[in-house]
């Protein structure tokens, strides 16, 4: 990764959110959003984040996109341990425990 | 109730957004590991975590560009990450918005998940509260966790650098997304948004440019609004016409 595309990454986005944050503090104001937006925008976060992470479950570049047991049993732990318990970092734990003991027990 | 003083709105800020530096903590060192790892330096690490102050869009960013993806795709993924902000942005506004142009600059510069949440509801909790008490404890909803945040960054950046690379870090970005994510999943609409995503990002994944994620990002966004108005309809039954 070279030194100009990192600054030029961390530039736009650093502005980027600001603007995304300063839209109605600061320019819009007290103007209510129209319903069909505020409905999108609802959905972003939850259709763009598994839509990045689908393919590096299935196909990890860690081994060249073939598929990997360990990573993806960690992959439904995680998820599934994140919905029962809606606890982020019980989710990360255990998600990264199946990891590393799925990769010890299939070396 | 009208807090005792400008101190007490303050403390009250920091306690309720106070357990947050559970997450916030071990969540920023891991970043700041990740970018060490992918090539950011140290100070790269810090000023992406000190200007962006977003986690999921700085993830996002890391991993599209570890996957070499076009710079304008890395910038456009991750800011649609945080469309999220300019919802806050708009709900903190009735609020917080009378204040100095300044202050308001300052107030959207820190609006992130904790600071919103905490504030907003505890405007919904004291209808009587004035712009300068509102403000002061929005500031202080800020102060357990932002500084920790881009601390935590600079912290694992410098531990990133002493890690080898056999510890399948590689990993950390997807177990991490999915754990915020399974929280929020908290409707049918969201649950239904997440899969048509997911479906269709893995069938575009051909397309260059990692543009299936944009496929599948807003084709998520437009099935999971759909499925909000019909799960609406049904269970508010109104007059036919």
């Amino acid at each position: 990764m070279d030194t100009t595309t990192i600054w030029i990454v961390i530039a736009g986005l650093g502005i980027g959110s600001f603007a995304l944050r300063f839209l109605f503090l600061g320019v819009i104001g007290n103007r209510p959003l129209p319903p069909w937006i505020l409905r999108h925008l609802r959905y972003t976060a939850v259709a763009v984040i598994p839509a990045l992470v689908a393919p590096m479950v299935l196909w990890p570049a860690a081994t060249g996109g073939q598929f990997d047991g360990p990573r993806m049993a960690a992959a439904f732990v995680t998820l599934g341990v994140g919905l029962a318990t809606k606890n982020v970092l019980a989710a990360i734990v255990l998600g990264a425990v199946t990891l590393y003991g799925g990769l010890y027990l299939s070396a | 109730m009208l807090p005792a003083s400008d101190k007490s709105a303050f403390w009250m800020g920091v306690r309720s957004a106070a357990p947050f530096i559970l997450v916030v903590v071990p969540f920023a060192m891991l970043f700041g590991v990740v970018a060490t790892e992918a090539g950011f330096t140290v100070l790269e690490t810090f000023v992406f975590s000190a200007t962006v102050v977003a986690g999921a869009a700085q993830f996002t960013a890391l991993q599209l560009m570890q996957e070499q993806a076009p710079t304008f795709i890395v910038l456009i993924s991750a800011l649609a990450v945080n469309l999220r902000l300019a919802m806050y942005s708009a709900a903190l506004t009735p609020h917080l918005g009378a204040a100095p142009f300044w202050t308001r600059a300052f107030v959207a510069y820190l609006t992130v998940d904790q600071s919103y949440a905490c504030s907003v509801a505890a405007y919904e909790r004291n209808p009587d509260w004035d712009l300068r008490t509102k403000l002061i404890f929005f500031f202080g909803s800020c102060a357990p966790v932002l500084p920790l945040w881009m601390l935590a960054s600079l912290a694992g950046a410098l531990i990133g650098q002493a890690i080898p690379p056999a510890f399948a870090l590689d990993f950390a970005v997807p177990i991490t997304f999915l754990a915020i994510i399974a929280p929020m999943l908290r409707t049918l609409a969201h649950v239904i948004a997440a899969l048509v995503a997911v479906i269709l990002a893995l069938t575009f994944a051909w397309l260059p440019f990692n543009l299936g994620l944009l496929v599948g990002g807003l084709g998520g966004m437009i099935v999971g609004a759909q499925a909000e108005l019909m799960l609406e309809r049904r269970l508010k039954p109104g007059p036919q016409p």
